[in-house]
């Protein structure tokens, strides 16, 4: 039987990732396990915003919220000297998810237009509610005390221990994320986005099926947001700007929607490729936005599609 | 006498200015077949909708196999047994033929909060749908992308949906619009198989359709039910042909 192309790309994408800190160690450049790390974080964030904007057609423009809540929610307990990594993380998506489930009831109800101004509404909200909490920053932020500790059992500030954790996170989400779109749960938001009126006369109601996925992606998308505050050791009330919304709706078209591998595709080029343009030119982004036209344009299953199309 | 297995009284139904269904009383019998035919904009559509729990009426109640439904939705009817078809055809078009059929097994197998097992691996979804396919004459079909289906397939393919969910009333609008003869034939076809064993209610400009199918008739006319009868009665009723069938038409 002939290996699939999108298996062998698969295959080539996760070693390539789990070599990155040994091969950054051998060329001496441990910048790479940073960058690399910072990919792998925003690929989690991006394939959360898959679910929900790919399978389940709702169009979210407002997905840095939960990044900002998970970000919040480490450093304020770091601000406190409660630097246990479980606890904080816990918060972290467990106020995600909460923030995600307020929003969705009142967001999912609309659709189109409404739906995006509604959800960029709330995450506007919630920076600007950032910018307002002057113990932690205000808007200049502040530094994050020590970085999540886990009683021993990994260190994060081993930056090769703490780019395994987010690797097997990554792997992890994508495990449980393709079960969830194959399973019944997936099928409902699926057909739903397919063809709401035929969904209803058959008889699912999307509503809570819409609404779960709505706040299991913010849920996934806050621990990305915990892991960003460990990443950069420090939070501001920029993660939740909503450019940063654009930009991880970006990382899922560029790789291409609906595959959940796409996202994470789009995410390491988008990053890798800010990363080589500004050391280019101050003006990188008018290398990029065209870039980003043309593969729009043209690659309409994303990067992702181009790669693993078989045959 | 048993109860009607649908049972509407006064229900209305306006779109600003306009009275699209006007206080419709409708009974329809446990296997009875039920055309309802009308001219363009008689409130023919906004009526299904409104027995398919789509539409919220102004006015009225709607009894469905011995319950007050009024105040269900869409969804809710389907579970009860209520099943439709769109007059523009509906369908998953980006889904294969199979799988439009198992999300009507799967809306109708209990909750749908699973998250580990693959649904296409299923076979209590797959076994199902296979059959009612195969019912419709889709069973070749099964893996074609509904939205490479041929149109008449694609309205035999809403048929089978409708058929997955087990219901007890079919409501049909406009099953064999667009269709050439042969396919028209071949719907009129499927649709005798269902007679009898599933009551049905029937939107139809297609007036061979409606007399072949129909157990009785009812004439729908600036959104009020003008009369009902067997085929016979309403083809000699002359209120009928003057805002109909149309004075002087041979039918």
């Amino acid at each position: 039987m002939a290996i699939s192309r999108r298996a062998i790309v698969l295959a080539a994408g996760a070693v390539l990732l789990a070599l990155v800190p040994p091969v950054a160690g051998l060329l001496n450049q441990p910048f790479y396990v940073d960058l690399f790390r910072r990919m792998m974080i925003f690929a989690i964030a991006a394939l959360s915003l898959d679910l929900i904007l790919g399978y389940g057609g709702m169009v979210s423009f407002g997905h840095a919220a939960y990044l900002g809540i998970g970000a919040y929610a480490v450093g304020i307990f770091a601000f406190y000297g409660v630097d246990n990594g479980f606890l904080q993380w816990s918060v972290a998506i467990a106020a995600s998810a909460a923030a995600a489930l307020v929003i969705g009831v009142i967001s999912i109800r609309t659709s189109g237009v409404y739906f995006i101004m509604i959800t960029l509404a709330f995450t506007q909200m919630l920076y600007y509610l950032g910018i307002s909490l002057e113990t932690y920053g205000g808007d200049n932020g502040m530094p994050l005390k020590t970085r999540s500790q886990f009683a021993g059992l990994v260190d994060l500030r081993n930056p090769s221990a703490f780019y395994y954790v987010v690797l097997a996170l990554l792997l992890l989400f994508l495990v449980l994320g393709r079960r969830l779109v194959a399973a019944r749960f997936g099928m409902v938001i699926r057909s739903a986005r397919s063809n709401e009126p035929r969904a209803r006369a058959i008889g699912f109601s999307p509503f809570r099926y819409k609404l779960a996925a709505f706040v299991l992606a913010g849920g996934a998308c806050g621990l990305a947001g915990a892991l960003l505050a460990n990443q950069t050791e420090y939070l501001t009330p920029d993660f939740m700007h909503w450019t940063r919304s654009g930009e991880i709706m970006f990382m899922v078209i560029l790789g291409g929607m609906r595959t959940l591998f796409g996202p994470v595709l789009g995410a390491v080029v988008l990053l890798g490729l800010e990363d080589v343009l500004s050391a280019l030119t101050e003006h990188w982004q008018i290398i990029l936005g065209p870039f980003l036209v043309v593969v729009v344009l043209f690659a309409k299953r994303g990067l992702f599609g181009l790669v693993s199309r078989d045959g | 006498m048993a109860e009607p297995l649908i049972a509407v009284r006064g229900l209305s139904k306006s779109f600003g200015g306009l009275r699209a269904t006007d206080r419709v009383d409708l009974d329809v019998e446990d296997g009875e077949t039920r055309a309802i035919i009308g001219p363009n904009g008689a409130g023919k559509t906004t009526l299904i909708g409104q027995l398919a729990g789509d539409l919220r009426p102004d006015a009225g109640t709607t009894r469905f196999a011995g319950r007050d439904v009024t105040s269900l939705d869409a969804p809710a009817r389907s579970r009860l047994g209520l099943a439709r078809s769109f007059q523009i055809t509906s369908i998953f078009p980006d889904f294969s033929a199979l799988d439009n059929v198992a999300l009507a097994v799967q809306a109708h197998s209990g909750h749908s909060f699973r998250f580990w097992r693959p649904a296409r691996a299923e076979r209590e979804l797959r076994e199902p749908a296979l059959a009612v396919l195969g019912r419709v004459g889709l069973g070749a079909r099964a893996d074609v992308l509904a939205a490479n289906l041929a149109h008449g397939e694609q309205r035999q393919l809403e048929i089978a949906m409708a058929l997955a969910t087990r219901p007890r009333l079919l409501l049909l609008d406009e099953p064999v619009a667009g269709m050439g003869l042969e396919e028209t034939q071949r719907m009129v076809r499927l649709l005798s198989t269902l007679k009898r064993r599933v009551t049905i209610v029937l939107v139809e400009h297609d007036m061979d359709a409606v007399f072949t199918l129909a157990d009785r008739i009812s004439v729908m006319v600036y959104g009020r039910i003008i009369a009902t009868g067997s085929p016979e009665e309403v083809r000699g009723n002359a209120e009928v042909r003057r805002a109909y069938l149309g004075e002087g038409t041979e039918s």
